[in-house]
């Protein structure tokens, strides 16, 4: 069979993108490959390790389950629209002083998931984060500073009135 | 891995997706909330033709209540059950179940009708649906049918849905005003698949019980209603013998498969333990005249 393709137009931190890809790729993918943004990563391609986390019109969704094609129309948020180098978001923040990664694979993903959460508990109890992590897989760090991470984050956030 | 090549079609009515399944019958496969048939196709263990994807029909996105039923469109996300106060009032055991279903990063995407047409055995929408004895409303362009919950699962990942139907409605009956509801598994992780779940409902009148639903999740080949455990909570006038007597009755009838995860004999364990806890909590409920309405 040969190739479908479907030229769509994407918008993705609020820029808008026009690409023609196999209807079959991955929202994952054509982030990473067409538009080079390479912050949202790619591990199990079956929604189980979450590292692929992005927003779909604000929510956390997994970008290797959707198809890039059915993205169009709604605006994708990715890591990178979180913060920069220079000028860290206050969740990036916690998780750097927390030491709320080591090798950072799954860490974009974690980012999407818990900047969210936050949103809708500002003040989280140590389970409600428990279970908010349960939707990713981590292999370095044994969760334990991710969830002292996203307390300070949540105090941070509380701090700042936001 | 990455999903095959397949032919994609993203119908704007109904109609046209009948059409389109009427066209390509079991080369097809509808695409909803895509939880569960993406991660298909990338590992490659689904290979459609032709997808149909329904995200772009506007008139599968409903959730109505009508003469006592609650209707759940075909595109309705099943994050939107538990925001929406109103699920909480009519179908309690809906609303407390939806949140064991995957993370909310599955739950934004993923739909009611997907999970029910998936036909998952450890699921626990269906379980939900076989409790309360919704019904699924299947449309082709021949016509349409309602299909009783306890019909429509008929093995692992199979129901009764014909290639050319569309599962286009799934309809749960309201709580009536002495019923008590209660939902709870046990998995490895949250948001895990359950190793075992049971969905419960009670009548309390007089002081005990006067009618009951069992089902359970992860328990056997489809998601099962257990009528003799049902029917022993009724017959026993104390409730703690009753209890008793349907958790025997689940750990000597229920057939569930042993994995790497649990045994076959943990898993029993685990459905004759929870139908105790389900109906203790479905009891309290019941008897607050809360309707299984909780925070």
């Amino acid at each position: 069979m040969r190739e479908p393709l479907r030229t769509v137009q994407l918008e993705v931190n609020g820029a808008a993108y026009t690409v023609t890809v196999p209807v079959r790729k991955t929202l994952a993918d054509v982030l990473r490959e067409d538009l080079q943004l390479t912050g949202t990563h790619v591990g199990c391609e079956q929604g189980v390790c979450g590292a692929c986390t992005v927003w779909l019109d604000g929510e956390p969704v997994r970008s290797c389950l959707l198809l890039a094609i059915q993205a169009a129309g709604h605006r994708v948020t990715t890591v990178e629209a979180l913060g920069t180098v220079d000028r860290l978001h206050p969740v990036q923040e916690a998780f750097w002083e927390n030491h709320g990664l080591q090798c950072g694979f799954c860490t974009p993903g974690i980012l999407m998931t818990v900047v969210a959460f936050l949103r809708e508990h500002p003040a989280p109890s140590r389970q409600q984060i428990r279970e908010a992590l349960a939707g990713h897989l981590c292999r370095c760090t044994g969760y334990q500073n991710i969830v002292r991470a996203v307390e300070d984050a949540a105090r941070r956030l509380q701090a700042r009135g936001t | 891995m990455k999903p095959p090549v397949f032919d994609y079609q993203d119908p704007a009515s109904v109609e046209e997706a009948l059409e389109l399944l009427a066209r390509h019958g079991a080369a097809a496969k509808v695409l909803a909330g895509g939880q569960s048939l993406m991660p298909l196709l990338n590992l490659r263990l689904a290979r459609p033709e032709v997808v149909v994807d329904i995200n772009r029909i506007d008139a599968l996105d409903y959730l109505t209540e009508e003469s006592g039923w609650l209707r759940v469109g075909a595109r309705v996300r099943q994050r939107r059950l538990e925001r929406e106060a109103d699920v909480r009032r009519m179908v309690p055991l809906l609303a407390e179940a939806v949140r064991f279903v995957g993370h909310p990063q599955i739950r934004n995407r993923g739909t009611v009708c997907g999970s029910l047409a998936h036909a998952d055995p450890a699921a626990e929408l269906p379980a939900v649906a076989v409790a309360v004895g919704a019904r699924l409303v299947a449309r082709s362009r021949s016509g349409v049918r309602e299909i009783p919950a306890e019909e429509f699962f008929t093995g692992p990942l199979t129901t009764a849905l014909r290639p050319d139907e569309l599962l286009a409605e799934a309809r749960f009956p309201c709580t009536g005003p002495d019923w008590g509801w209660a939902f709870l598994e046990v998995s490895n992780r949250h948001g895990d698949y359950a190793l075992c779940a049971v969905a419960a409902g009670v009548r309390a009148g007089d002081g005990r019980i006067q009618d009951a639903r069992l089902a359970y999740a992860g328990a056997g080949p489809v998601p099962v209603r257990l009528r003799e455990a049902e029917a022993a909570l009724v017959e026993h006038s104390d409730l703690e013998e009753g209890i008793r007597a349907a958790s025997a009755e689940a750990r000597r009838v229920l057939q569930p498969d042993g994995d790497l995860h649990a045994s076959s004999e943990f898993r029993r364990h685990l459905a004759a333990v929870l139908t105790a806890r389900t109906v203790r909590l479905a009891w309290t409920r019941a008897r607050t005249r809360s309707g299984g309405a909780h925070a």
